[in-house]
């Protein structure tokens, strides 16, 4: 028996995840599938809308024991994904903690804290213990030059959201990757973001799109008082997730329950 | 049962970590029953009288005394944690580890703090140096970047309920588990 | 601000010559920088315009190639090689000489606009250490006093050619073969020290391609599918299998590239190849373009062999000539084929993981080196959308061979799974370094004998990402079923700090990554840290376990194979050098932070409070002792 309700026929496919089995339509990604079935598989670098690029690497699940990034991997029938293994939770963990201490992710002072997609993720997934990673603490420049928006690339964890939010939806490219590597950061398309076509307006600078709380809307900060914030009511993913599956949250203690 | 000893201390941060132990209410009483506090700014004794089963340390390192504090703690106690974002990852004062690529970081800290900055009013253009005062650090430092730390208790401050269900864990001898909804960062 | 008039001209003439397609970015940014010396803000502007794309577009290009600089560069851009053969080499000396002659550190630029000086990764020329390139100019060999000569010509004159290499007189002597090429004309050395059945020995030329044309392409495919040819860029997967998926996908173009990004530190094999054996490498791709249904192909050419550029353009040109490149191919070589085929050279700009196949392909797109989502892979949909075949120059070169000489003469060499030969580039501590052609399957003790490095304690295998080997591992054989090898064979003697060693491939791979996925971007960054606390003697037992789990984490997670290989260096030394870490590491009991100096962070405050600490300056604390 599958839980979700697609009917099996020539173009569904059954899989299963974490042991529980369901079907999917055909040429779906494995996020794809998850979601339909009511099953989320954490992300960040994904939104709704948006073409998945797979860089957050938050979304890694193992499909028949091989680790790839739901959001792009298409899903094989007859997959066996595992989601919520040990394994699988302390790679997000891990790599949660790496974009925590890559930036500077001061949440008492960031007006993006209780909607903060990487702070709920960091909640969702449990971490509350110290790992050994070092803080960056990087220094890259602030741009406030634009009247209504200004950001904060301490802030980013290159997603690329705004990227994609700006170019496929927007029509405008205010945004791109520039550098590589470590050094790699969100360009603007001028010497500054005052001297793009970049408006308050767009698709790229609202709340949906900036994970984190590097774009910001200048006058709008800390709208919603704490207690009614985006995930004060539930673990992010929670509007994905079926209300009968097992719920995620997180009574566990880290780091790494396996040693 | 023998009672549990617990020091405490405030380093570097604004003492709210402090204040929110004292928002477990009336469970202080419940508290007593099993623990008793040593050093602490909370009965204001100023030097450890025994060792310590817990050490509670909130804030980072911004100068000596802090660094000097925080070794003791880690010297007198069996388990320490860090409570708090400032004790965690430096908090509101490593706000001032962004200038750190200046040539001359601590100077521009302290010209800012002091001089430059058009809210300061400081006719002299001073900048406090008594001898009393401990040395500032040359940048700030989290807890764990001076000594090990057991665990952590995250927010900014933890409130009281997480506060409570941490002690209550940690005086048991039980890692501090937080459900999801008390895992909070600010 | 409106750009100059003579930025603008440049730009536009640039843009132009290449049909102002933004795909040719990769070639217009090289013209641009080639001639205003930089690609500022005002050229991105303008190239922007010019080719229809945005300016934050080209700002992505040029800022992820480290040969691309976006402020002023001197006449002369001086890049010194830093790998680790170098490093003991003594190129720390050179690097001295260097900057004490010209009065700038690595990073700057003189006052006069004449020189430039940067550092960059393994530039192929291990065998001839330490090198440094000067614009397209290769000098290998370096001495310091060597170093003076080369700036003082260079001031007087400015002019590259006074130091190329002479064969009278002149600072430098040509290398060996077609080294001496007048479109050559370099100093490096070809070193072949052990040339093999297949790649190095003499050949008929054409003969191959004459064979292939008689055939039809499926049969050449399943002819190097069953040649049981495996690609040698390291990853080993069934070339004859790529070719078939590639000509099975349904498209109106197929693409032939040849990988020529040869970026993993202490390979030069292709160096080589593409010097003595670049007719070979054509007809290897016009075999390829003809076995899946390709009319074009690109040669993509690490930036650090751009002086080889003019000469391999002199080849595809002889060849076009003849009539075995463009229209009609069969004709010239007596078959019936009247399809066409043509090569056009793409030159890389200094960014390693373009040998990653899908990188390369964006690059060759003009777009930043990042890798490409798998699937679709290159064969389904690779360059510009088209199924594209990427094979490693050796890989290619392999394949005149097969056709000329069959399956079973191919099969007869190396081991059952690895049939052929293997070019080894071999340097470090050895007495005869350079290229080795031996059959798959020999040791790295034969190897190690051939080479003359007799007391060798450590070699590195298939370069950084490659596997670091200690003395009871030299019996393993070199092969895809034991110790697959990219190429890169380096030995150092127990005398070498083998944690430096590791330490310097873990800053290769941090300056390398593209930076698109989390785990190899900061994981890598991670690494480096917790092995320098290890290094400075700050380590502890439990350390060793941290930098397994998040190796693992940065093997599985990341995106590429530049991050699925990234933590070797240090995962295979913690394996096979196990007592090197274990004499580093300390447990401390006193619970305080071996990294955190007390006396260092207070240095600056003493300074500026003209004061000493009360508890941390023993003179001020007599009382109460200092922690």
């Amino acid at each position: 028996m599958t839980k979700n309700s697609v009917a099996p026929d020539q173009d569904t496919l059954q899989f299963t995840v974490d042991g529980e089995v369901f079907s999917a339509k055909k040429g779906l990604s494995i996020m794809d599938a998850c979601d339909a079935a009511g099953v989320y598989v954490p992300r960040l670098c994904d939104s709704d809308g948006l073409v998945p690029q797979g860089s957050c690497r938050v979304c890694s699940v193992k499909q028949n024991g091989r680790t790839v990034a739901a959001c792009t991997q298409p899903l094989e029938d007859g997959a066996v994904i595992e989601n919520e293994s040990l394994e699988i939770k302390n790679y997000r963990r891990d790599l949660v903690r790496m974009l925590f201490h890559e930036g500077n992710h001061l949440c008492p002072i960031c007006e993006a804290s209780g909607r903060c997609e990487l702070q709920a993720m960091a909640y969702r997934l449990g971490i509350s213990q110290a790992t050994k990673y070092p803080y960056l603490q990087p220094v890259r420049p602030v741009d406030a030059s634009h009247p209504d928006i200004a950001l904060d690339n301490n802030r980013c964890i290159l997603c690329g959201r705004c990227i994609r939010a700006s170019r496929d939806v927007d029509g405008k490219n205010v945004f791109e990757y520039v550098g590589r590597g470590i050094h790699k950061r969100i360009g603007v398309n001028a010497d500054c973001l005052a001297n793009t076509d970049a408006s308050i307006d767009d698709y790229a600078m609202s709340l949906d799109v900036c994970p984190v709380g590097c774009i910001i809307r200048k006058g709008e900060g800390f709208f919603a008082p704490i207690g009614e914030r985006q995930f004060d009511h539930g673990p992010i993913g929670s509007e994905i997730q079926h209300p009968d599956s097992r719920l995620i949250p997180v009574k566990q203690y880290d780091p790494r329950e396996d040693s | 049962m023998k009672k549990k000893r617990i020091a405490t201390a405030s380093l570097a941060g604004c003492f709210g970590c402090h204040m929110s132990l004292l928002d477990i209410d009336e469970r202080i009483i419940d508290l007593m029953k099993v623990a008793e506090f040593d050093r602490s700014p909370l009965n204001d004794f100023k030097k450890f009288t025994r060792r310590c089963d817990i050490g509670l340390i909130e804030g980072g390192c911004c100068n000596e005394d802090n660094v000097h504090v925080l070794r003791e703690f880690r010297k007198n106690c069996d388990v320490l944690v860090a409570v708090g974002q400032c004790a965690i990852m430096g908090g509101l004062p490593v706000m001032r580890n962004a200038i750190m690529h200046s040539d001359d970081p601590l100077r521009e800290c302290l010209d800012e703090a002091y001089r430059a900055s058009p809210k300061v009013m400081n006719p002299d253009n001073q900048i406090p140096n008594d001898p009393a005062l401990p040395l500032l650090l040359d940048k700030v430092y989290t807890v764990v970047d001076v000594v090990k730390v057991d665990y952590q208790i995250p927010g900014c401050p933890p409130s009281g309920d997480v506060l409570w269900t941490a002690l209550t864990a940690l005086i048991k001898g039980e890692p501090p588990e937080l459900d999801w909804a008390l895992i909070k960062y600010d | 601000m409106e750009p100059s008039t003579y930025t603008q001209g440049i730009v536009q003439e640039a843009c132009r010559r290449f049909g102002n397609d933004a795909h040719r970015m990769m070639d217009i940014l090289w013209e641009v920088q080639d001639r205003l010396g930089c690609i500022d803000g005002q050229a991105m502007e303008c190239i922007a315009a010019e080719t229809g794309s945005y300016r934050v577009e080209v700002e992505g290009v040029v800022t992820f190639y480290a040969f691309f600089a976006t402020t002023p560069q001197g006449q002369f851009i001086i890049r010194i090689c830093e790998d680790i053969i170098d490093r003991h080499a003594g190129v720390e000396e050179i690097r001295a000489a260097f900057e004490k002659t010209l009065g700038i550190a690595v990073g700057q630029t003189t006052n006069d606009g004449l020189f430039s000086l940067h550092l960059t990764p393994c530039i192929g020329m291990c065998d001839q250490a330490p090198a440094v390139l000067i614009n397209d100019l290769v000098v290998t060999g370096l001495t310091p006093g060597k170093v003076s000569k080369i700036v003082s010509t260079l001031k007087k004159s400015r002019n590259l050619n006074d130091i190329k290499p002479q064969s009278k007189g002149g600072l430098f002597k040509p290398g060996e073969g077609n080294n001496q090429h007048p479109l050559i004309r370099s100093m490096v050395k070809n070193n072949i020290r052990l040339a093999g059945e297949i790649l190095l020995n003499t050949y008929s030329p054409e003969a191959g391609l004459a064979g292939a044309l008689q055939q039809t392409p499926a049969e050449v495919v399943e002819m190097i599918l069953a040649s049981g040819l495996r690609g040698r860029g390291g990853a080993g997967f069934s070339t004859g299998r790529k070719w078939q998926m590639a000509a099975a996908t349904e498209a109106e173009e197929r693409y032939v590239i040849c990988n020529a990004d040869e970026g993993e530190p202490g390979t030069f094999k292709d160096r080589v190849l593409l010097t003595e054996k670049a007719d070979l490498l054509f007809e290897g791709m016009t075999i390829a373009a003809y076995a899946v249904g390709a009319r074009h192909g690109i040669l993509y050419l690490r930036g650090e062999y751009r002086y080889l550029r003019p000469y391999l353009e002199h080849c595809l040109e002889e060849r076009r000539k003849k009539g075995l490149l463009g229209a009609n191919i069969g004709k010239t070589v007596g078959g019936q084929y009247d399809g066409e085929f043509d090569i056009r050279i793409q030159i890389g700009a200094g960014a390693y993981i373009c040998g990653e196949e899908s990188s390369l392909i964006s690059s060759c797109e003009g777009r930043r080196g990042e890798p490409k989502n798998r699937p679709p892979y290159p064969v389904q949909s690779g360059y510009l959308g088209y199924p594209t075949v990427v094979n490693n120059v050796e890989t290619l070169c392999n394949v005149p061979r097969i056709l000329e000489k069959g399956i079973s003469w191919f099969r007869s060499i190396g081991t059952s799974e690895s049939a052929g030969t293997k070019l080894h580039s071999v340097s470090g501590d050895c007495s005869r370094p350079g290229i080795y052609e031996l059959p798959m399957g020999c040791t790295v003790q034969e190897l190690l004998d051939l080479a003359g490095a007799k007391d060798s304690a450590c070699v590195q295998v298939g370069g950084a990402s490659g596997d670091m080997i200690g003395r009871t591992e030299f019996g393993r054989r070199l092969c895809f079923e034991d110790l697959p090898t990219a190429g890169a064979f380096m030995s150092f003697t127990q005398t070498r700090n083998i944690l430096e060693i590791v330490d310097y491939y873990m800053h290769f791979f941090i300056e390398e990554s593209c930076g698109y996925c989390t785990p190899c971007r900061v994981g890598n960054v991670f690494m480096k840290k917790g092995l320098e606390k290890i290094i400075q003697g700050q380590g502890e037992p439990s350390d060793l376990e941290y930098l397994k789990d998040l190796g693992k984490t940065i093997i599985e997670t990341s995106r590429c194979g530049l991050g699925h290989t990234s933590p070797k260096p240090i995962l295979t030394s913690m394996k096979h050098f196990p007592l090197v870490y274990a004499a580093l590491l300390k447990e401390r009991p006193d619970g305080l932070q071996a990294g955190f100096n007390i006396q260092h962070a207070l240095d600056e405050s003493r300074i500026i409070a003209k004061r000493r600490s009360l508890i941390y300056d023993p003179d001020y604390s007599k009382s109460e002792k200092a922690d």
